[in-house]
């Protein structure tokens, strides 16, 4: 094993802004990488497959399951799990959004889900009801919570940046 | 159980020469792999039996739409993100576009690519029926060269397609200029987002002077491999679409299918709702006459 380990590839890449590298099997999942070497724990497993969307993270701004992505894949890209939605502190506008309205139940599902809103409305800032749907169709919530995290994008998408940057401000304040 | 991905190699050459000479090189030893939403998910479930792998992702090449005169030529690793957003699928392949929009959820678009769909070879795959009804052309390529063929002649058998061990799917070929006023697919499955079909169904087809002139019905979980119905088209071609004829049709789609019985449905059912698809895109054919 230790002669396999020798022969592992370096990986680079940028993860929640930072310059990252390890050395680890090409095929570990980056699910795995994210979670064992580098601690980001807010990346979840939940099926494993590429149904429930537990561990979605955005690869080079692009939704993925990182359960299905091997570690070779992400090298050189950048990473965003959900410990990079927030910066200094200040919730992101779909946390705080989540938060106002309830759209977490037991939060397993929740980085996930946040990261697939973060996703949809990078590119379609105003999505119907539909679209609101379909981008969130990859990612099961068990507690079956899904109106509260519905109305949370929807919220997100009818609240200037702006409006929710000072409700954070006034929460960072308190 | 996970697979141990230590006991895993995957290389990444970085450009389509360097992959077919490693596929010349050993042949069968390595496999190929785009985006990773069939080989993964085999890894994470503990029965990935490969063991060496070659990445096809960032690959370029593979990864390009153009559009000539003629033929609008997909890359094979392009992904069911960049086919939906392609201005002309849109246009002039609807289907695919919306059999693109079904496959898994977004985070799978994102990932998965036509040549994967393709060379996986499943029978109850998205894209197939729409390439078959679309009479698509499918390049393979190795360090060898590259042949090219209509797609209807790639799969031979359950998960057995005319590949050699040396050779990868390239691009899909959509002939232009020849798209048909009928246009068909419906999926039917267990919910809409995420499910693999328990039965599909496109078709495209035109009507003149109250008779079928054209008809191509292809089908997804319905055969050993995704199939074109043509005993089905032959018992529509030529006729007028009367309540006599669409009985007709029915049982010759019923002969020529042979669905099974499995973890998302049973034969039965399948044949049933495949003779009732058909009808649906019957009616869709005979109302677009008058």
């Amino acid at each position: 094993m230790s002669a396999a380990k020798m022969q592992w590839p370096e990986i680079r890449f940028k993860v929640n802004g930072a310059e990252r590298s390890v050395s680890v099997p090409p095929m570990k999942r980056l699910l795995d990488v994210l979670r064992e070497d580098m601690g980001l724990t807010g990346v979840k497993e939940g099926c494993g497959e590429g149904e429930c969307g537990s561990c979605s993270v955005l690869l080079d701004g692009v939704l993925v399951n990182s359960c299905l992505v091997p570690a070779l894949q992400a090298n050189g890209c950048e990473v965003l799990t959900v410990e990079g939605l927030a910066t200094n502190g200040a919730l992101a506008h779909i946390q705080q959004t989540f938060l106002e309205l309830g759209g977490t139940q037991c939060g397993i599902c929740t980085p996930g889900m946040m990261l697939a809103a973060e996703s949809l409305l990078r590119k379609n800032p105003q999505p119907d009801l539909d679209e609101i749907r379909e981008g969130l169709a990859g990612n099961l919530c068990r507690c079956t919570g899904y109106m509260r995290i519905i109305d949370a994008v929807r919220r997100a998408s009818q609240t200037p940046t702006s409006t929710a940057a000072s409700v954070r401000e006034e929460t960072v304040r308190k | 159980m996970r697979s141990n991905a230590s006991q895993y190699e995957l290389v990444a050459p970085g450009s389509l020469d360097a992959v077919l000479a490693l596929l010349a090189a050993e042949p069968g030893v390595w496999t190929p792999m785009a985006g990773g939403t069939e080989l993964m998910v085999a890894l994470g479930a503990g029965r990935l039996a490969q063991r060496k792998l070659v990445s096809l992702w960032g690959i370029d090449e593979l990864r390009q739409i153009t559009a000539s005169k003629d033929w609008l030529t997909i890359g094979a690793g392009s992904t069911f993100t960049d086919i939906r957003q392609d201005a002309v699928v849109a246009k002039e392949f609807p289907l695919l576009a919306r059999a693109a929009s079904w496959t898994g959820a977004i985070a799978n678009q994102n990932r998965g690519t036509l040549g994967g769909n393709i060379v996986n070879a499943s029978p109850a795959a998205d894209s197939p029926p729409v390439l078959l009804v679309y009479e698509a052309e499918i390049e393979l390529v190795s360090a060898q060269g590259s042949r090219r063929m209509p797609y209807s002649e790639f799969h031979l058998g359950y998960k057995r397609t005319v590949m050699r061990q040396q050779e990868l799917v390239k691009a899909v070929h959509l002939p232009r200029g020849r798209r048909l006023p009928v246009e068909y697919l419906r999926k039917v499955g267990t919910r809409i987002a995420l499910a693999i079909s328990k039965i599909a169904l496109a078709g495209v087809g035109a009507m003149h002077a109250g008779k079928v002139s054209a008809v191509r019905i292809a089908a997804a979980s319905l055969r050993e491999t995704p199939a074109r119905l043509s005993a089905t088209e032959a018992a529509l071609l030529g006729h007028a679409l009367t309540q006599d004829r669409i009985q007709a049709a029915r049982q010759a789609l019923l002969q020529e299918v042979k669905p099974i019985d499995d973890i998302r449905s049973t034969a039965n059912y399948r044949a049933h709702v495949a003779a009732n698809l058909l009808e649906e895109f019957l009616e869709q054919m005979a109302a677009s006459e008058s």
